[in-house]
């Protein structure tokens, strides 16, 4: 089970539900950013489901041969992230735009970074970023830990992070999500278990796992 | 000319084992190589990404070889010549930084000298510095990560000269600080040398502490191995051909001064 960092929480609690109803397996997760997740499939990574945080990774294995298909099983947004307490008192967008504050973004070689552009634009903010984080998690901790203003990271990251940092909606005209892809490996030595993982995940009882940690339904 | 007397034939059975670990080495430098887009490599040369991230690379790897030196010499002096209890201590903590994974170094370092740090947080409220997202950050991370290289060098280094030479200026009348710059630092000048092309190699290739500490901003933060890092995410190609800058300029250093020095 090959699955997006952001995906953790959800899908271990998901891997444990399935294990209790498939008496005998024990589903082993694997989770890290999307793009090296794709590179190990690419390489031929014994992998039996692929869940990835966007739809373009998903179509890179997909066009190798090495995933069949994959539907879209979750959406997830963006939020500002500020420090307990918001002690710049940062209460939109705009404030990317103040060159007096520290403000974090993702990278834009990765989904969150070029989600988070996306939305600045919508919102016709011209950023002045003092970081381009390499993945979410490492933007949530720099925030976690003051260090930044601000940052735009996922709505469930916020979630995931507790008390440490608060989260501010981003406005509602501002329609940026990205969607969750999920697939089974070709080369899977249990097609018939992976498939069923993908039915769990997309079933009732999954999607109200994954509404739980912040995603959304697609 | 002197090396080449010294040079012995080797005892047959080293000979393979070399040669595993030379191969093991070289073989993923190959398959990098043969994966490079050399067509490619001129316009990416061009590429004010890679422009930026490796001036950054050079100039950061510099200044931290350079601030190394001025504490890492009398640190390992100190280590080397000296007794006081909890020695054994300091030495262990000195070495901290190369077993430490270097993110796990880049968050102590923010910890420490961060906008809400140990020390970092009455600097920023005294003078309004911040060491973080700034040049300044990454040449601390480097440092932090590159300097142990430097210090147990030197220290090995001095403990295998001869003192007999700076107890002969003792008694000849010459004073501490003469003796150490006249006769301790020549004698070790080759340990100082090699323990400063290592700290400096270490610093170039620094990833982990840097990005933690100092985060991502071309131009301002991002060095080579952080261009090279993002541009995995995006382009295979970029990034190799990254890879190869880093490595020649490395190799343009290393040759030469490895020769040399690392004896």
């Amino acid at each position: 089970m090959f699955a997006a960092a952001s995906l953790s929480d959800a899908f271990t609690e998901l891997a444990q539900a399935f294990e209790a109803a498939h008496e005998g397996t024990s589903v082993e997760l694997s989770f890290a950013g999307s793009s090296s997740l794709r590179e190990q499939i690419l390489a031929g990574a014994p992998a039996d489901v692929f869940a990835s945080a966007n739809v373009a990774n998903m179509d890179e294995v997909i066009e190798a041969g090495e995933v069949g298909s994959a539907t879209v099983f979750a959406t997830n947004r963006l939020q500002i992230a500020v420090p307990a307490g918001n002690p710049a008192a940062v209460d939109g967008l705009a404030d990317f735009a103040d060159p007096d504050l520290l403000i974090g973004l993702c990278a834009e070689e990765v989904p969150c970074g070029v989600l988070g552009r996306q939305a600045l634009d919508a919102a016709g903010v011209t950023p002045s970023p003092d970081t381009a984080e390499p993945d979410v998690r490492a933007l949530l901790t720099k925030v976690e830990a003051g260090e930044l203003d601000a940052g735009l990271v996922y709505v469930t990251d916020v979630l995931a992070a507790g008390g440490g940092v608060q989260g501010i909606d981003l406005p509602a005209e501002i329609d940026v999500s990205t969607s969750y892809t999920i697939g089974t490996v070709t080369g899977s030595g249990d097609a018939d278990l992976a498939a069923a993982f993908v039915e769990l995940v997309r079933s009732d009882e999954g999607q109200a796992v994954l509404e739980r940690a912040g995603f959304e339904r697609a | 000319m002197r090396r080449r007397r010294t040079r012995n034939r080797a005892p047959w059975v080293l000979l393979p084992l070399a040669a595993v670990g030379v191969a093991f080495i070289v073989l993923p430098l190959v398959a990098l190589l043969q994966r490079t887009p050399w067509g490619d490599l001129g316009r990416l040369l061009g590429d004010p990404v890679v422009t930026d991230a490796l001036r950054l690379s050079l100039v950061s790897a510099l200044v931290a070889t350079v601030l190394s030196l001025l504490v890492g010499v009398p640190l390992a002096w100190v280590l080397a010549r000296t007794d006081f209890p909890g020695r054994a201590v300091v030495r262990a903590l000195v070495t901290l930084p190369m077993v430490l994974p270097p993110v796990v170094g880049g968050a102590a370092l923010l910890f420490a000298f961060g906008r809400r740090g140990l020390l970092g947080e009455p600097i920023y409220d005294g003078t309004g510095f911040l060491l973080p997202f700034s040049l300044w950050g990454v040449i601390a991370a480097n440092t932090f990560v590159a300097m142990p290289f430097l210090v147990i060098t030197v220290e090995a280094g001095l403990r295998s000269a001869d003192e007999r030479y700076e107890d002969a200026a003792a008694t000849l009348g010459a004073s501490r600080w003469t003796i150490f710059r006249r006769i301790t630092v020549p004698n070790a000048m080759p340990a100082v040398l090699a323990g400063a092309v290592l700290c400096w190699a270490r610093a170039l290739g620094e990833f982990g502490a840097t990005v933690t500490f100092a985060g991502n901003l071309q131009g301002r933060t991002q060095t080579m191995p952080l261009a090279v890092f993002l541009a995995l995410e995006s382009d295979r190609d970029a990034a190799i051909a990254l890879s190869l800058v880093l490595i020649a300029v490395s190799l343009a250093v290393l040759i030469p001064l490895r020769d040399r020095w690392l004896r």
